[in-house]
């Protein structure tokens, strides 16, 4: 856990170059079934560790993460680092300036070690959209890690890092977190800044911390959130000790459990596994009730009519004129060399959000769908404030079921948006929501335990995650990573 | 027989609709209007005022310039618009070489959105006749990267991108379709432009801070929109040729299409863009990287208070008094340096009555303003002072000169030469010769290196050249001649 090492790199127990060593010497032996990382920074980040050590040794101050490994998502910008988006498109990009969440980790003492896999521009629920091929099921490895950050997710389960960063858009944090069995926190729309994260779906988009255990993911939050004056859309609200408050008791919480949660597509296994969570969590004292969230059937379509709207618009920037891929092939006027570049550039899934996104703007379709999707967000947002007018926070399942086949679904689209039924009404809402593991079905496949707060409440759900969390105790269970084929 | 005549002559009195839209750049602006690069790019090196922000780097976002909205109000309230209370920014998407996002931060009246302000009406004066012309809405957005050929655009071998440009901010003033002529065009910009100099929002004498789209119909016609007149200047002439092309199609037979149109500023012709059924969809949607705005009452009411004397208040108080005519006062608070070097030279002398008050006014709007335009400056690049015209005037009413002599005198009052001076100069011997006058000049080029290099960036330069032409003569050199002599030797090195 992040939290003890950090004690004990504090009292020189361990050094943060051995422990950075030992991260590399982990990845080293896993990579090649994983696939987690996409680019490495070993030896910028052994310089670093070092001179930290010798930094710490005299006593000075290093940050209150204290050398530990932060492995990035491939979206969010590391100065002078590649960034890729795990895109053709952006091959060669490095990017001239460090994201707030980037500036605000490593002045904390944070090492980034490299950044990891994810569906094409987070567009994808498995990873598999990835230019650089699939990230694997560290609990089985003919499994896919989830999406979009499921290096994120893989990472942190096998023990390559101790913190990674992910984004979450409709679900691309808490779904590799469920499917790797690790902490995964979508924090409230504009409780992080989102100031060097590109963009997939503006209005949705937020980044959150993957960790091990509930404690790191409370102590990366408190490090991350804030007004930050280069994203408007941040909110300036006092940042929680979330850490602090972990350890409450949740004998006076109202847990709400939303009926069509666990309505029809949810497996059955993976339902009654969050339903015995759903009992420790009473005996713990919360009281449970029965919730409805009645527009809940309208999410997915709601959802990817505004994504991709959003998409079509935030992915014209890549034309190839300033920055990463550019065609070979310059012939005709400047828009056949935007076209060809772009086709060449851009994977499939993101070219047919691209289309649809298009198609959804335009004149003659925009009333139609891209408005009657904002009133039925609208309609979905009071749904869940009516909930929490009854209760405090709402408890069910992250995805209805547990990791799937590599290739399994991906002739399938439509089959992989719906796995987004469970997660992307809490984007559409912009309210915070985290997955824990709370259990292991019949193929050994982690199945993940949502808990949805409202607005600014990432301190009630990490208060519940971590009594869940201490109840259940399986979160010290680092992943081999050698089983299953691929 | 009368009825048949009264039809040929309607028939041939077609009703001409235009309306415009004016892109003004927000020059007085310290920094762009979504990230903190400097708004003054002209005649830097390009690509250097530049951030991740107005290069549409992946992962950056825009945060608003709240100057810009302090500018906007102060317009809407000089337009007499309607200002909304709040309303979110929209996106124009489509591609180009010069919109590093592929979206443009706009405005848009439509689908939801709002523009910063509606209607609003500029009152214009012609013939004696005074007519509102009605503004639709003024809205804020942001300039994309100016391009840059070699030559016209059709024959460049390249273009390149300079995107100093990139993300200033622009505000757009959007006219109802309602002026009736090219030259009540012209009277409406020129009132516009006195507005926007009064509001202090920005300096339309620098090059590029104005663009002007142009809608043009004959009643009962298709219209056409002339695109890219870079200037108000451009503006009447090419509203002329396009009026002209549009009777000279109809007369021919043929229909107009509606379409979009070129204004080609060296061969003066409107070219042929695109028609109708290519119009770009812009998929206009709420850009939702950046908050609502909000504009409250309170806050309105704060810029109003601080906003200066208007051009229309400001003329009612000159004809009240100073017992000008409607006629001289309007056309005094046309240029508000104009107006202000006015009223600091006729309250300079106790003694000034309604007399000199007309006479002051005269000379301000005929001789001076003159000489003004036959020279292209503007009143504070000249080196004249308000008392200047207080002596002249003061000598002609005592008869020391007659008003034919002060005449000759104004080249060197823009120089600065007080009338003393000029008096006593003019006793003098004057040189005239252009031999002599040469040889000087000569001298100066090639004893100041450093200024001459300026002038090469900086035509201003040449004040400095004549100064020292000057100074070897005593200040008995003629102006006018050494002006030009100066200019031409210049101008040849420059070569």
């Amino acid at each position: 856990m992040g939290y003890e090492l950090i004690e004990k790199v504090k009292s020189f127990e361990v050094e943060i170059q051995e422990l950075l060593e030992t991260i590399y010497d982990r990845i080293e032996e896993t990579e090649s079934h994983l696939h987690s990382f996409v680019t490495t920074s070993k030896e910028e980040a052994l310089a670093k560790a070092k001179v930290f050590d010798k930094n710490l040794k005299k006593g000075k101050n290093i940050g209150n993460l204290y050398g530990l490994p932060l492995a990035n998502k491939d979206l969010i910008c590391v100065k002078n680092f590649p960034t890729t988006c795990c895109s053709k498109i952006l091959q060669g990009y490095h990017p001239p300036y460090n994201a707030y969440v980037i500036e605000q980790l490593l002045k904390e003492g944070a090492i980034h070690i490299g950044n990891t896999n994810m569906d094409e521009f987070a567009m994808g629920g498995s990873s598999e959209n990835s230019c650089y091929g699939p990230t694997y099921n560290p609990w089985d490895l003919s499994r896919v890690a989830g999406g979009s950050s499921g290096g994120a997710g893989a990472s942190t389960a096998s023990g390559q890092t101790i913190f990674a960063l992910g984004s979450d858009t409709g679900g691309s944090i808490r779904c590799p977190a469920s499917y790797c069995g690790v902490v995964g926190l979508k924090p409230t729309y504009g409780r992080v800044s989102r100031y060097g994260l590109v963009a997939f779906a503006n209005s949705l988009d937020q980044i959150g911390p993957i960790t091990k255990c509930v404690y790191d993911s409370a102590l990366l939050l408190e490090i991350i959130s804030g007004k930050d004056p280069l994203d408007s859309t941040s909110v300036d609200k006092k940042v929680d000790k979330y850490t602090q408050e972990l350890s409450n008791s949740i004998d006076k919480k109202v847990l709400g459990v939303p009926v069509e949660f666990f309505g029809e597509g949810i497996n059955k296994e993976v339902k009654s596994i969050v339903r015995k969570a759903i009992d420790k969590l009473e005996s713990l004292g919360a009281k449970i009730i029965s919730i409805s969230i009645p527009h809940l059937e309208y999410s997915v379509a709601t959802y990817y009519l505004l994504c991709m709207s959003e998409a079509s618009s935030n992915l014209a920037r890549f034309d190839g004129l300033r920055y990463g891929y550019m065609t070979d092939n310059l012939s005709g006027d400047i828009y056949d060399v935007f076209s060809r570049t772009r086709s060449e550039g851009f994977g499939s899934e993101v070219r047919r959000r691209i289309f649809l996104g298009t198609y959804a703007l335009s004149a003659g379709y925009y009333d139609m769908f891209y408005i009657k999707a904002l009133k039925v967000r609208t309609l979905i947002k009071k749904d869940f404030m009516q909930a929490f007018k009854k209760c405090d926070s709402l408890v069910c399942p992250t995805m209805p079921t547990t990791a799937f086949k590599v290739g399994e679904l991906i002739n399938d689209p439509l089959q992989m948006y719906l796995a987004d039924i469970l997660t992307c009404p809490v984007n559409l809402v912009g309210i915070p929501a985290l997955s824990i593991p709370c259990g292991f079905d019949n193929n050994n496949l982690p199945v993940g335990f949502q808990i949805i707060g409202d607005y600014f409440d990432e301190r009630g759900i990490l208060n519940i995650a971590y009594q869940l969390e201490q109840e259940l105790n399986i979160f010290r269970k680092i992943a081999d990573a050698n089983k299953g084929g691929n | 027989m009368l009825i048949k005549e009264g039809i040929r002559l309607s028939s041939q009195e077609v009703k001409i609709m235009i309306g415009l839209e004016i892109h003004i750049q927000l020059t007085n602006l310290k920094t762009k209007l979504f990230c903190s690069c400097s708004n003054n790019y002209r005649g830097k090196d390009p690509n250097t005022y530049v951030c991740p922000i107005c290069l549409g780097l992946p992962g950056s976002l825009p945060v608003i310039n709240k100057l810009a909205i302090n500018f906007a109000t102060r317009l809407a309230l000089s337009l007499d618009c309607n200002i909304n209370h709040q309303f979110w920014f929209f996106r124009k998407n489509y591609f180009y070489a010069d919109l590093p996002k592929g979206f443009q931060i706009s405005q848009y009246p439509r689908a939801g959105g709002k523009a910063f302000a509606d209607n609003g009406k500029i009152t214009i004066r012609q013939n004696n006749h005074k007519k509102d012309i009605i503004l639709n809405r003024i809205h804020l957005e942001e300039d994309p990267a100016r391009l840059v050929h070699k030559g016209s655009i059709a024959t460049s071998p390249y273009t390149l991108v300079d995107y100093n440009r990139s993300g200033v901010c622009l505000i757009e003033i959007v006219t109802e379709p309602v002026i009736s002529s090219p030259e009540e065009a012209r009277e409406f910009l020129k009132q516009l432009k006195s507005i926007v100099q009064y509001t202090g929002i920005s300096n339309l004498e620098l090059e590029g801070s104005v663009r002007v789209d142009a809608n043009i119909s004959i009643k009962g016609h298709e219209r056409s929109e002339v695109k890219n007149i870079n200037s108000f200047k451009e503006v009447e002439r090419a509203l002329k040729h396009e009026i002209i092309r549009q009777k000279n199609t109809l007369k021919r037979g043929k229909t107009l299409m509606q379409e979009t149109r070129h204004w080609d500023e060296k061969r003066r012709v409107t070219i042929s863009l695109r028609t109708k059924e290519f119009e770009a969809d812009y998929r206009y949607f709420p850009e939702q990287d950046l908050v609502p705005i909000e504009i409250e009452n309170d806050y309105i009411q704060k810029i109003k208070q601080e906003l200066p004397e208007m051009p229309r208040e400001r003329a009612l108080r000159l004809s009240r008094d100073y017992l000008l005519s409607e006629f001289d006062s309007d056309n005094l608070v046309i240029d508000k340096d104009i107006a202000d070097f006015y009223e600091e030279g006729v309250n300079s002398d106790p003694s000034f009555g309604s007399e000199e008050f007309k006479q002051y006014c005269n000379w301000l709007m005929n001789n001076i303003s003159g000489w003004l335009n036959d020279n292209n400056k503007t009143i504070k690049e000249t080196k004249l002072a308000p008392h200047h015209l207080v002596d002249i005037i003061n000598y002609i009413n005592k008869g020391k000169i007659t008003t034919k002599i002060a005449k000759t005198f104004i080249d060197d009052m823009m120089e600065g030469h007080s009338i003393t001076d000029i008096m006593k100069l003019k006793g003098k011997e004057r040189i005239s010769d252009k031999n002599i006058i040469t040889t000087k000049c000569n001298e100066v080029i090639e004893e100041n290196a450093s200024i001459v290099d300026d002038y090469k960036k900086n035509t201003k330069a040449i004040e400095a050249l004549i100064g020292k032409v000057m100074g070897k003569t005593k200040g008995q050199a003629d102006p006018k001649i050494t002006r030009e002599i100066m200019t031409k030797r210049l101008n040849k090195l420059k070569k």
